[in-house]
């Protein structure tokens, strides 16, 4: 007998929602714990695991499909032995057709959802995704406290509890803003390294005040202490003569004016990290213990500082966009990101990200890789130098950037070629344009 | 020269104070109790226990009754008031002893007199061999418990109109009995003297009885004990108490009509007042608000290292809550990490007539009336196979779900051993499962707690077995 997989309701409240991804293919064998696929409700997105095992005999419902009711049939296992789906034994009803249809995917895409999927992070097993589902470690919260959080969009992950041994409880979910948990947050400055219980015994005097964490800061702790503890960094910096690059600017600008942009350094430095991340595909890349991924598009997240701490805001498909949409779309996360209302899928993912500290007038700084990204391009000041060219003094406008490299994923040499292309796109930046 | 500077002196030695002082003595604190009477308190010597001996008897003298009904045969059913008491008081006398060795192995020192504030840090003990004490303390809480309120008119004289003191060492048993208020107190007695063949009359002020209990419940209950042969009054009130020679007539107004019920004795369970008087509050910064201390959640009184806990901090008047109470004060004063303040719809709720009844959380009315959207399941004895083979088939179990977030809010039950249920319900209140954990938990078969099971089934329209 063959067995109908249906949609499940995530939330109580939940009557329809959208197959956001597959994690098998027809034929593949499937065991009961397995995530089969992703389904994105209006207030989260959540893993599916199959309940009975068996073999991938179709897929119903394709992926991208949205409006997809509860408890429709979204696809069909073969028990063993079996080898096609019976023509009338299933019957599944008609699925609806699907608004966005998906295209076949030939590379996954950015894990999107992976951090912010509201239950506790498990590991998935067919899944491609790099993210969180192998870093977590598991999160206790009652029933109630994990069900409240997938039906307002809260990440678990993200809150203090006060449950006994610090169980997450109702109180505790009913007390945070749905979306107030952070994006993976590159470190901005070398110095900003949190730390798990300090080593050394903390001397408190009278006047010495007590802050108690922000659910922002614990998730940039907990994530910048598990890059810098788990990913091996290497450090590459280059100096950029970004002369050709402001003549380009003032030249774009001109132009952007009446489209309503002002083109930033920034907005063209992540044009120029975009083109040559596609130049680089190597580099546009996330290490798991099984395999490589190499993503499709190029989503480069922006390192934004808001009062309650870093977000990273991403541009999808920089490389296939222009600098002043890309300017306009930066303007508007970034504005977004301080009122803190940016949607999830706003500021998960990305395949690379950029942090620049120039504005403060750092001419140079290593950041910590926002995982499960590989790289981070620390970005500091422009600014004029006095350099040596053909044997003179002369003055040039420079700007120092230092790419930390994963180096599991990416090699010395491939990460210098990537800096290498980098630097032909910001010293020439017609190339952009090609 | 006994030792006078404590950490901790709890002044009552009832589940709450002497709970406290344990879990203080095990926390390393030096610790005193103050008992001016017996310790374990009312609960102990004059309430929760000896009342749960005297049901039993009645429960056994019932289920004799109807002793055809299993096969058997039994014949002069008879029983003993003397007895009945004696063994009643047994039980008391045991446990009392029970707390006596439990202070003793914690090295906890008891006087027994009647405490008084003296000032910052200081009780003054009136000892009950009329010496006096004065004892130092760094914290003090005080436990004193209450007493039962004596309404103008229905003042009780102990001989012909009792309070549950009297009522539970009668000399003999009356043949008819008025039991105003029907609260778990006045409940208890009427089905205990009802069970044993007494004419029992129930007057109750609100319009139903157990008043703090769900509707379905209260109205589930009134018609079981009217099958029994009660007399029930709700919304009815008693305006004069007329005593004669070994009787009371009693009026009672009730649905705009008035009539005269004379019985042989009458029962005034209408409440509990805080006993609060005499300790030495006044000029101190303890609140007293309706003869009960004012505390915050974490039992504080607002008087530096002064704490209240039990009935005379408030309701819900409930020996677990004062046990509880105490406990988390304690573990709060020495700074235990992951102390909680308690949460009242967490509190469990027992009343132990015929039929049983216990309850958890929200009533149904109560979640409405929060503007919750709720979910409620019922499941009928009768459609529980161990319910009928115990020959039980009355009650339900009904349970009330947060529609939006699965949070069990509340649940009521009625019928046989329904008090020895209820715990499933705090367990999974207070891990706050939802009812997916309800429904996949495995019940056992063949027993009452299939029901709990089937209750939550029904909620979500899953019911099995009806």
């Amino acid at each position: 007998m063959s067995i109908n997989i249906l949609m499940p309701a995530l939330s109580p409240t939940m009557t329809e929602g959208k197959l956001a991804k597959w994690h098998v293919k027809v034929g593949d064998a499937v065991k009961s714990g397995q995530v089969i696929c992703e389904i994105e409700t209006d207030k989260a997105t959540m893993e599916v695991e199959a309940v009975d095992e068996g073999k991938v005999g179709q897929l119903v419902v394709a992926e991208g499909a949205e409006g997809v009711k509860v408890n429709a049939v979204i696809a069909i296992l073969l028990e063993e032995g079996e080898t096609a789906v019976p023509a009338g034994a299933a019957a599944p009803p008609p699925p609806p057709p699907p608004q966005q249809a998906a295209a076949p995917a030939p590379q996954p895409m950015p894990a999107a959802t992976a951090t912010l999927a509201s239950p506790p992070p498990k590991p998935a097993a067919a899944a491609p995704q790099p993210a969180a589902a192998s870093s977590g470690q598991r999160i206790f919260a009652s029933p109630l406290a994990k069900r409240i959080a997938a039906d307002k969009g809260i990440n678990l992950a993200s809150l203090k509890g006060s449950g006994p041994n610090g169980r997450i409880v109702k109180a505790d979910v009913e007390g945070a803003k749905p979306g107030a948990a952070p994006a993976p947050a590159p470190a901005a400055a070398p110095t900003a390294a949190p730390t798990a219980p300090p080593p050394q015994p903390i001397f408190t005097a009278p006047g010495d005040k007590r802050v108690p964490h922000t659910a922002v800061r614990k998730v940039i702790a907990r994530r910048m202490l598990e890059s810098k503890q788990t990913v091996p960094h290497f450090y590459l910096t280059v100096d950029l003569e970004i002369d050709a690059l402001l003549a380009a600017r003032q030249a774009i600008n001109d132009v952007a004016r009446k489209m309503g942009a002002k083109v930033s350094v920034n907005d063209m430095v992540i044009k120029a990290c975009a083109k040559a991340l596609r130049d680089h595909p190597e580099c546009n890349a996330s290490w798991t213990e099984e395999e490589m991924i190499q993503y499709g598009a190029v989503d480069i997240s922006v390192a934004v500082a808001t009062d309650r701490g870093l977000i990273t805001p991403i541009v999808r498909n920089a490389d296939m966009k222009g600098v002043a949409q890309i300017s306009i779309e930066m303007k508007d996360l970034a504005g977004r990101a301080k009122e803190g209302k940016l949607k999830l899928n706003e500021f998960q993912g990305g395949s690379f990200t950029i942090s620049n500290l120039g504005m403060f007038g750092i001419q140079n700084f290593s950041a910590i890789i926002n995982p499960p990204q590989a790289m981070i391009l620390a970005v500091g000041v422009g600014e004029e130098r006095v350099v040596a060219r053909k044997g003179q003094m002369v003055i040039r406008n420079m700007m120092s950037c230092t790419l930390a490299v994963d180096h599991r994923v990416v090699d010395g040499a491939m990460g210098a070629q990537f800096l290498q292309t980098l630097r032909s796109y910001v010293e020439q930046p017609a190339a952009m344009l090609v | 020269m006994a030792d006078t500077s404590f950490d901790l002196i709890v002044v009552g030695g009832g589940p709450g104070g002497y709970v406290a002082a344990i879990r203080a003595a095990q926390l390393g604190m030096k610790t005193a109790v103050v008992e001016r009477e017996n310790l374990g308190g009312i609960c102990l010597n004059w309430g929760c226990i000896p009342t749960k001996a005297l049901l039993r008897t009645s429960e056994i003298y019932g289920l004799i009754k109807h002793a055809d009904a299993f096969g058997l045969s039994v014949k002069d059913v008879t029983y003993d008031p003397k007895k009945v008491v004696e063994r009643s008081r047994k039980v008391a006398g045991q446990l009392s002893n029970g707390v006596k060795m439990l202070m003793r192995k914690n090295k906890i020192t008891v006087f027994e007199g009647s405490a008084k504030l003296a000032g910052a840090g200081k009780l003054a003990v009136a000892m009950n061999d009329k010496t006096n004490q004065t004892l130092t303390y760094k914290h003090l809480i005080l436990a004193t418990g209450a007493r039962a309120r004596n309404l103008p008119g229905l003042e009780a004289d102990g001989k012909l109109i009792w309070t549950y003191r009297e009522a539970m060492v009668p000399p003999e048993f009356p043949k008819s009995l008025l039991v105003i208020g029907s609260g778990a107190i006045g409940i208890e007695f009427a089905s205990f003297y009802r069970t044993l063949g007494a004419e029992v009359t129930v007057a109750e002020v609100v319009d139903r009885i157990l008043p703090v209990e769900d509707e379905e419940v209260s109205a589930f209950a009134k018609r079981a004990f009217e099958k029994q042969g009660m007399k029930i009054f709700t919304g009815a009130t008693v305006s004069n108490l007329k005593k004669g020679a070994n009787n009371v007539t009693a009026t009672i107004t009730a649905g705009g009509k008035t009539q005269e019920v004379t019985v042989d004795r009458v029962i005034s369970a209408v409440g509990i007042v805080g006993n609060v008087e005499n300790l030495g509050l006044e000029g101190t910064k303890v609140k007293v608000d309706k003869t009960h201390i004012v505390i915050d959640q974490w039992s504080f009184t607002g008087e530096p290292n002064v704490y209240a806990i039990g009935d005379v901090a408030g309701p819900p008047w409930l020996a677990h809550k004062a046990m509880h109470e105490g406990v988390m004060v304690v573990e709060k004063i020495a700074g235990v990490k992951g102390v909680h303040p308690m949460k009242t719809e967490n509190i469990p709720g027992c009343t132990y007539c015929q039929p049983q009844v216990a309850s958890i959380g929200l009533t149904e009315a109560a979640a409405k009336a929060k503007g919750l959207q709720v979910k409620v399941g019922k499941f009928p004895f009768i459609g529980n196979g161990k319910a009928i083979a115990l020959g039980e088939p009355e009650g339900f179990i009904k349970t009330i779900f947060d529609a939006k977030t699965g949070e069990l809010l509340g649940a009521h039950m009625i019928g046989a051993e329904v008090t020895e249920l209820i715990q499933g319900y705090s367990i999974a209140k207070t891990l706050e499962t939802t009812e997916a954990e309800l429904m996949a938990t495995v019940f056992p078969h063949p027993t009452l707690s299939e029901m709990m099971h089937e209750s939550v089934l029904a909620a979500y329209g899953r019911t099995l077995h009806i």
